[in-house]
Parts: C-alpha cells; sequence; structure tokens
C-alpha cells in the first residue's frame, strides 16, 4: 500500500511550495547524537527512537524529527529573520501489533522571526491551511501560552508555580498538584510527618540519622528540600475560585473568538492573564488579516498538552475527520524556550510545523475513491 | 507429535521447576550427565528443553517451545506487548522477587514517586543532567515511571551489582529485584512507598505464536489436566 515514489512526489511539492513563501531548503543527518535528544526530551525519546551505537561517537539515534538539527544549525549563525524548509524520513518505534509504520517523511516549515510573534503565528498557520486546503482537514488550535500564564498569575509560591509549569504536559500530575495546592487532597503522611519532626530536631541530625551520605546528592541539597517542604505546608492553599477559574480555562473549547471572550472573562479572576489574551486577540487579529476563517477555527485549551514538551505558545493540528485512528496529518507550535536551551545562552522566538505527506496522500485518495 | 517446555537449565529455579512438576505427576530428569543440557519427562506426551531463564522469554516469543518456566519480570521485560505473545497457565508459587525503585536511606525528604519527581527537577538544575536510575529492567520502569508522570530522570544500564552504584557515583537510585530487603539496607538504600514496579513469580507461560494443530492442543490439555488435578 505504500507507494513511496508519489510519497516522495507529494514531498517534493510540499517542499517547493515552502520555498515559494520564502524558506532556505535544510538537511540535516540521518544519525544525531543521542545525549542531546536524551536531554531534551528525557527517556520516553528513547522508547520512541531507534538508538544504535557507535564506538568512537557512543549512543546515536535514527532522526526522531527535524526540529533539534534545524534549531542548532539556525543557532550556529543563521540571518534573521530565518526561514526554513525541509523534507526527509523520521524513524519512530510503533507499539507491538501497531499497522502505523515507523519510518516516514516529514516535510517542515520553520520560522525564526524575532519581531511580531503573533504575525509570525499566523504566518506558519496561514501556509500550512491552504496547502492543505484540497484535503479538507479539521483544524484544531491552542495555547500553551494561556496555561502557563494562567499558571503564573495564581496567588501561590514561586515553587509551586514552577512545580505547575513543568508538570503542564502530564495532566494527570498536574491535577494531582492542584489537588494539594488548594488543599483538596491530603499532604502524604510521610511528608506531613518530615515537616512536624524537624520542627522540633535539627536536619543535618535526622539526614544523618537516615544513613552515610552516598551519591552526588549531598546532605546539603536534602536539607534544602527539607526547608522547602516546610515553607511549602506552611504556604495558603491556592484559593478556590482561582484553581475553579483554572479548570475552566483547562477544559476551554470553542471557535477562537468565543474562546477569546471567555478567556477575557476568566481574567477578571485572574488579572496576571490579561497579557497572555490580547497576545491571543491579536493573532486572531492576525490570522484573520492572513485571510483565515477565524470564526469557524476551534480553539481547544489543553490541544498540545499531551504531546511533546517543547511547545510552549501557539499550537495547531490539521486531522482527518471521522478518523481518529490516524495520527494528525499536520502538525505545529511555537517553541521559544526550546531555542533558549540549545542555543547556549542565546535564543530567538521560533514557530513551525511539519507535514506527514504519506497521511496527506492517504486522506486524499481515499477521498476522491 | 509433542509440545516443547522450555525450563530453566540451572540452579534453585531448575530445581523447583522439576519439584513442581513432579508434585503433579509430570516426573522430570536431566539425561546423561550434569552438564548436558538434555533432559526426558515421564508422564505426558513433552519434550524438556533445558535453557537458560534468560532465554526462555525470547523462545516463547518466538514461538519456537509452546511452554515456559521463566521469572514474570524477564517476559514483561523482554517481549513487547508481551501478553499479545504469551499467556499464563500457571503461578507457581516460589521464584518471589519484587521489582522496586529505592533511593539512598539518607534522604529522609523522599518517601514516594511524587518525592522522587520533584528532587529529580533539583538534582537537574543543579547538575546539569537528570538524575540517574540504574537498572536492567528498562522498558518496566520507563512504562511505570511515565505512567507516574516522573520527569527530569535517564536510566543508566547496569547488568549486575545494581545496588552498589549508588556509592560508586554512577547513579542516583536504582530499580532492581529484591527478595527480602536484605541487598538494599546493606547499601544504605530503602524502597521508595509506592516504588514496587512489579511482583514477580516464577510463570509457566504458553506462546501464542507457537504451532499449535490438534496433536499438540491435546498434549497442551494433558498438562493442564494434570496441572489442575494438584
Amino acid at each position: 500500500m505504500t507507494d513511496k515514489p508519489a510519497i516522495r512526489a507529494e514531498a517534493a511539492r510540499l517542499a517547493a511550495y515552502f520555498e515559494a513563501a520564502g524558506a532556505l531548503p535544510f538537511e540535516a543527518d540521518l544519525l544525531l547524537p543521542a545525549d542531546t535528544l536524551l536531554d531534551l526530551y528525557g527517556e520516553d525519546i528513547r522508547a520512541r527512537a531507534y538508538v544504535t551505537h557507535d564506538p568512537d561517537r557512543g549512543e546515536m539515534m535514527l532522526r526522531p524529527d527535524f526540529t533539534v538539527p534545524v534549531v542548532q544549525r539556525h543557532m550556529a549563525g543563521g540571518a534573521e529573520p530565518a526561514r526554513y524548509t525541509y523534507a526527509g524520513e523520521v524513524f519512530r518505534t510503533q507499539a507491538a501489533g501497531s499497522n502505523r509504520p515507523s519510518e516516514y517523511l516529514q516535510v517542515g516549515y520553520e520560522l525564526f522571526r524575532r519581531d511580531d510573534p503573533v504575525a509570525a503565528d499566523a504566518e506558519v498557520f496561514a501556509l500550512f491551511s491552504e496547502v492543505l486546503s484540497p484535503a479538507g482537514l479539521r483544524a484544531v488550535t491552542g495555547d500553551i501560552g494561556i496555561l502557563l500564564a494562567a499558571i503564573d498569575s495564581l496567588t501561590t509560591t514561586d515553587a509551586r508555580k514552577a512545580a505547575l509549569r513543568r508538570h503542564v504536559w502530564r495532566p494527570r500530575r498536574f491535577r494531582a498538584l492542584i489537588d494539594r495546592y488548594t488543599g483538596r487532597a491530603p499532604v502524604p503522611p510521610a511528608r506531613a510527618a518530615l515537616v512536624e519532626t524537624v520542627q522540633a530536631r535539627d536536619a543535618a541530625t535526622l539526614i544523618a540519622e537516615g544513613g552515610p551520605e552516598i551519591g552526588l546528592r549531598s546532605a546539603a541539597d536534602i536539607a534544602a528540600r527539607i526547608e522547602a517542604l516546610a515553607e511549602d505546608a506552611a504556604a495558603p492553599p491556592i484559593p478556590a475560585a482561582e484553581a475553579e477559574v483554572l479548570g475552566v480555562i483547562l477544559s476551554l473549547k470553542a471557535a477562537l473568538p468565543d474562546a477569546c471572550e471567555q478567556l477575557r472573562d476568566a481574567s477578571v479572576d485572574l488579572p496576571g492573564l490579561s497579557p497572555a489574551v490580547e497576545t491571543f486577540a491579536a493573532r486572531i487579529a492576525a490570522l484573520d488579516d492572513a485571510g483565515i476563517d477565524v470564526a469557524g477555527l476551534p480553539f481547544e485549551a489543553s490541544y498540545g498538552r499531551t504531546t511533546m514538551e517543547y511547545y510552549d505558545g501557539f499550537v495547531f493540528g490539521f486531522l482527518a475527520e471521522g478518523r481518529a485512528d490516524l495520527p494528525p496529518v499536520a502538525t505545529g507550535g511555537r517553541y521559544d524556550a526550546l531555542t533558549r536551551i540549545l542555543g547556549g545562552g542565546r535564543s530567538i522566538p521560533a514557530v513551525g510545523g511539519v507535514i506527514r505527506p504519506e497521511l496527506l496522500r492517504r486522506v486524499m485518495t481515499e477521498a476522491t475513491a | 507429535m509433542t509440545i516443547r517446555l522450555g525450563v530453566p537449565s540451572k540452579g534453585r529455579l531448575m530445581d523447583k521447576t522439576f519439584a513442581w512438576f513432579a508434585d503433579r505427576g509430570l516426573d522430570m530428569r536431566r539425561s546423561g550427565s550434569e552438564r548436558e543440557y538434555a533432559a526426558e519427562v515421564a508422564g505426558a506426551d513433552v519434550e524438556l528443553m533445558l535453557l537458560s531463564a534468560g532465554e526462555i522469554p525470547r523462545e516463547l516469543a518466538a514461538g519456537r517451545i509452546h511452554l515456559g518456566v521463566t521469572g514474570s519480570d524477564l517476559v514483561q521485560e523482554r517481549i513487547p506487548a508481551w501478553d499479545q505473545a504469551v499467556e499464563v497457565v500457571a503461578q507457581m508459587g516460589f521464584g518471589h522477587a519484587d521489582l522496586v525503585i529505592a533511593v539512598p536511606a539518607c534522604w529522609v525528604d523522599v518517601a514516594t514517586l511524587d518525592d522522587l519527581d520533584v528532587v529529580a527537577a533539583a538534582f537537574r538544575a543543579r547538575h546539569g543532567f537528570r538524575l540517574r536510575i540504574a537498572t536492567k529492567y528498562h522498558r518496566l520502569v520507563r512504562d511505570f515511571l511515565r505512567e507516574a508522570g516522573v520527569a527530569d530522570y535517564q536510566l543508566v544500564d547496569s547488568q549486575g551489582a545494581t545496588e552498589g552504584t549508588v556509592a560508586h557515583g554512577t547513579a542516583e537510585a536504582i530499580a532492581d529485584i529484591t527478595s527480602t530487603g536484605e541487598t538494599l539496607r546493606a547499601n544504605h538504600l530503602k524502597i521508595l512507598d509506592d516504588g514496587l514496579i512489579h511482583r514477580s513469580e516464577a510463570t509457566l507461560f504458553r506462546a501464542r505464536g507457537a504451532a499449535w494443530g490438534a496433536a499438540e492442543r491435546a498434549a497442551l490439555d494433558q498438562v493442564i489436566g494434570l496441572i489442575d488435578g494438584a
């Protein structure tokens, strides 16, 4: 059923379209050093990528995506603003018995631009929307920036905000943290006991009684955490009203203009949310300027939360209607933080996305069959 | 036509397996010298294959043996989607061992996976790399930690003496098999309250992918009849 020449031709057509939009063609190695990818994505990537071993260079990975190489290449001295396109194989292991391919083509478009981020978001989305329009896909958008801003607006400690930000991509743990911080869930007994004990006794003695100091985590690190636990125990709960607004935001699903109104309502209770909502409104205007029918474009606040954790702003996907069995035909989003991590002290706002030509072709062929 | 049954080729696991089947009317014994990996079985239409316990999951997954005895930990670790490849015929009641996550006992601030996750984040920020967990059970540990939402860790491979890795400075925590916890305590490690990943036990598995003709099914029924009759 795989028709490789036709899929390659489709990939070439998409890449040519992105080149015509001003993108420079970009090539990446198939074998990438594993350490950067592992450090960035964590152990999960090891379960999803092919890891191989080079006697001299250590662990290598068969390219699981283009994002890391394209960002590295740009950070090593690209012009500003810069647009890149690429077309090539990526490799992902699949669950046993899954019919999904473990090797497929991706065609991408990435935009590095310092000024006017909402215009950059709109440029990328509009290009994808136009080139995908014959396939009749369902578009969906989200905004991780709204979630991060909502967390920052909560009346609580910086440590709690940091913990919530870190787990925004793991909804179950996020939920558990919210339940704890609002007082809905009790403090784990072992922790409560420790906090109580340390009020009466010296932390250093307690640590020494636990056992000899082994490993890289020092007694000072442990004492610092005990102190942090005591501070956290003394912190007042997140007000129930704020937690409720956060819950409303997380479950928000509406067309863009309606979503914007609801977010404005939410910022009455969480005033810190306002700048992110204004960015959201400006993006709607930019999408409208780019010719997108914003009134018909769905927004799902939690979209993108369970995928790769490098997206930190606008996110989007194009899905085959009524085909929940298929992965999205195209996905993308903003990843400013990733450029900071890979940039070694420098960073540049970036937004981009990928299309899977074999899925696009399949959806279009099935539609005409 | 007979069915092929793989059993561990040495040690207590072999002895206990032989005893378990003997109790059920299946007499197994080594043929020839102690050094020869051939064996016989009396009482059923079964061909006995003596294999390393670690090879039995692979032979089961490939369908080269019809039945096999090994630890459930090895089957779950080594066979992707193991429950689609094999079926549990009987849990044999010996070879008990728990796969657990353990951390230094001096970590008095860490009792749960939630603590481990918080500590991993702080560790990464302080040292510039992810907190290392030494194990040989990569798949089981990774699935368990993903399910629990633990982030900022990395697995480092350790095929033996895993309890010593923390003292040697090559890992911050471990995930390993323990039966009494004694070795962990001796190495100044403690098990997390919710750190039980898998409760392993010697198990008789049936390979779904082996050749199951009428004769093989009849032989299997004969074996199962003996087991159920015990």
